[in-house]
């Protein structure tokens, strides 16, 4: 199965009703898998005249407490990102997908990472923040999704599969596991219609009173704080004995993982972390990774994003080098391998 | 067992199925495997290739820069990637559309006319399949209920028909 069809039908399986998009490549597959099965499955397919468009009906959907989801590829992620503020300011659950390509602006359609900062600083104006899940193969899609709504609908926030086009193009075996979606129940704000009986739910961003919306926004990051407490997780390569330890998520962490074992069999003490979560960083992960490493490298296939809360993770405590090709190139084991090869050498 | 495949020719040649059935016969077996397409605005009547990874390992990287295997349908796909080939790896080659010959010696080169038999034989857009045969006869991957069984899976139903003639173009390239 191909990655982008993948993550539709475990959206799917994970209870998603409502599909709203708008196509773009590297991720139009899943929009197209969408239309052939959400009619069938009781739900809706609409293909939205923008992305603008498209994530305003999801954050109308999910505020009715019904599952709903959106993907696109970068410049489109731009377009939504009013939007995905609007939802985190409103405490809507979502799922939105970005099958990242090089940009900036148009960019290109290969693979790209260069959308790290947005998806895990910046994804729209105000104090927010996204849950991001990174997969790195097209059963991790699967997984991911259905761990983004679960988690989503619990802390009431929106969540990012952050893919590229690589994973979003690839196939590979996939198995669907039984899926029991958490039912969680909304009925304390989903604006369901209250039928005279009870008080309004209302789903709202707008707060006046300058103080009424610090409450808020407080509240909201006493949830991100227990979210950073419970929901990082990562996986952690050939780390115990490593000297060199090479960071990196999403299909990038693919090539990486043949160039350490590349390395292991020239007898270099290379090891791997990789963050599933880009949003909560998986800090504590981190650091056990690096515990005997001397030095860390990161690579990515941008001019070097995530290098940043590498450092920060670690509070610079170790040196720090980066290696990227962007504008949709993809790195290549060999290049990663002679990287490793050099911080080795640097050792001795 | 770890092969490294690049499929490359002509967009509508059946690159991407010629990889899809590899793929599913894999999967048959229970192998490890990954399919990766080129996708862009070049396969409309450009080059087009696929990266087809199978081992008894998880995969690392799915895309192929150093293919074990290659298959060529055209002549820009044998320029461009039949340097590319490991030492000790094997190229099947279109010949009726690649006109030049390879002068490397430490690569195992089978030139199959397979457009040229697909004419013959009647048989139209099976060249791609005639060259999966010649690869499987040399490399002795996968067995012929494997690759029977795979063609069910990658036909729709519809097209059931269509798996006679696969099975038919295998054959021909084997005996080729």
């Amino acid at each position: 199965m191909k990655g982008n069809e993948a993550l539709a039908e475990a959206a799917i399986r994970a209870g998603c009703k409502c599909f709203f998009g708008y196509p773009i490549t590297p991720q139009t597959e899943l929009a197209a898998y969408m239309a052939k099965r959400m009619n069938k499955e009781g739900g809706v397919f609409l293909q939205a005249e923008s992305e603008i468009a498209a994530i305003n009906m999801v954050l109308g959907a999910a505020s009715t407490g019904v599952r709903a989801m959106t993907s696109s590829s970068s410049p489109g992620i731009s377009l939504k990102s009013e939007g995905i503020s609007y939802m985190a300011g409103s405490d809507v659950p979502a799922v939105i997908i970005n099958v990242q390509r090089g940009g900036p602006g148009l960019g290109g359609i290969q693979p790209s990472q260069a959308d790290y900062w947005q998806a895990t600083k910046a994804n729209g104006h105000g104090d927010f923040q996204l849950l991001v899940y990174a997969p790195c193969s097209v059963q991790e899609m699967v997984d991911m999704v259905v761990k983004a709504f679960d988690t989503a609908d619990k802390y009431r926030v929106p969540a990012m599969i952050l893919a590229d086009g690589l994973l979003g193009q690839m196939m590979e075996p996939v198995s669907f596991p039984e899926i029991n979606p958490n039912a969680v129940d909304k009925s304390s704000w989903a604006t369901t219609g209250h039928g005279n009986k009870r008080a309004h739910n209302i789903v709202n961003s707008l707060y006046i009173n300058a103080t009424d919306l610090e409450d808020v926004v407080r509240e909201r990051y006493e949830r991100y704080a227990k979210i950073e407490a419970n929901e990082t997780d990562a996986e952690l390569y050939q780390t115990e004995d490593a000297d060199v330890l090479v960071c990196a998520y999403g299909a990038t962490a693919r090539v990486v993982k043949s160039a350490v074992n590349a390395a292991r069999a020239e007898g270099i003490k290379a090891g791997m972390f990789r963050p599933k979560t880009l949003w909560p960083f998986p800090k504590k992960e981190l650091n056990e990774a690096a515990k005997n490493a001397s030095k860390l490298l990161c690579v990515e296939m941008s001019m070097g994003q995530m290098v940043d809360d590498i450092k920060l993770a670690i509070n610079c405590s170790k040196p720090v080098s980066f290696f990227g090709r962007t504008g949709g190139v993809i790195p290549t084991p060999a290049e990663v391998l002679s990287e490793i090869k050099t911080l080795a050498a640097q050792a001795e | 067992m770890t092969y490294d495949i690049l499929l490359a020719g002509f967009g509508g040649q059946g690159i991407l199925f010629a990889g899809k059935l590899l793929a599913y016969c894999a999967l048959i077996d229970g192998k490890e495997l990954s399919w990766l397409p080129s996708y862009g605005p070049e396969m409309r009547g450009g080059t087009c290739n696929c990266s087809v990874c199978i081992s008894d390992e998880p995969i690392g990287s799915p895309l192929v820069l150093t293919p074990d295997l290659l298959i060529a349908l055209n002549q820009p796909s044998f320029d461009k990637f039949i340097g590319t080939v490991r030492e000790g790896g094997k190229a099947f080659i279109d010949s009726t559309l690649v006109e030049t010959k390879s002068d490397r010696t430490d690569i195992e080169c089978h030139y199959v006319p397979a457009t040229q038999m697909e004419t013959d034989a009647n048989l139209p857009k099976a060249a791609n399949i005639i060259l999966l045969g010649k690869l499987l006869k040399e490399t002795g991957m996968f067995s012929e209920e494997t690759v029977r069984q795979a063609l069910e899976k990658c036909i729709p139903p519809k097209r059931a028909h269509l798996i006679d003639n696969n099975l038919r173009a295998i054959k021909m390239g084997q005996e080729a």
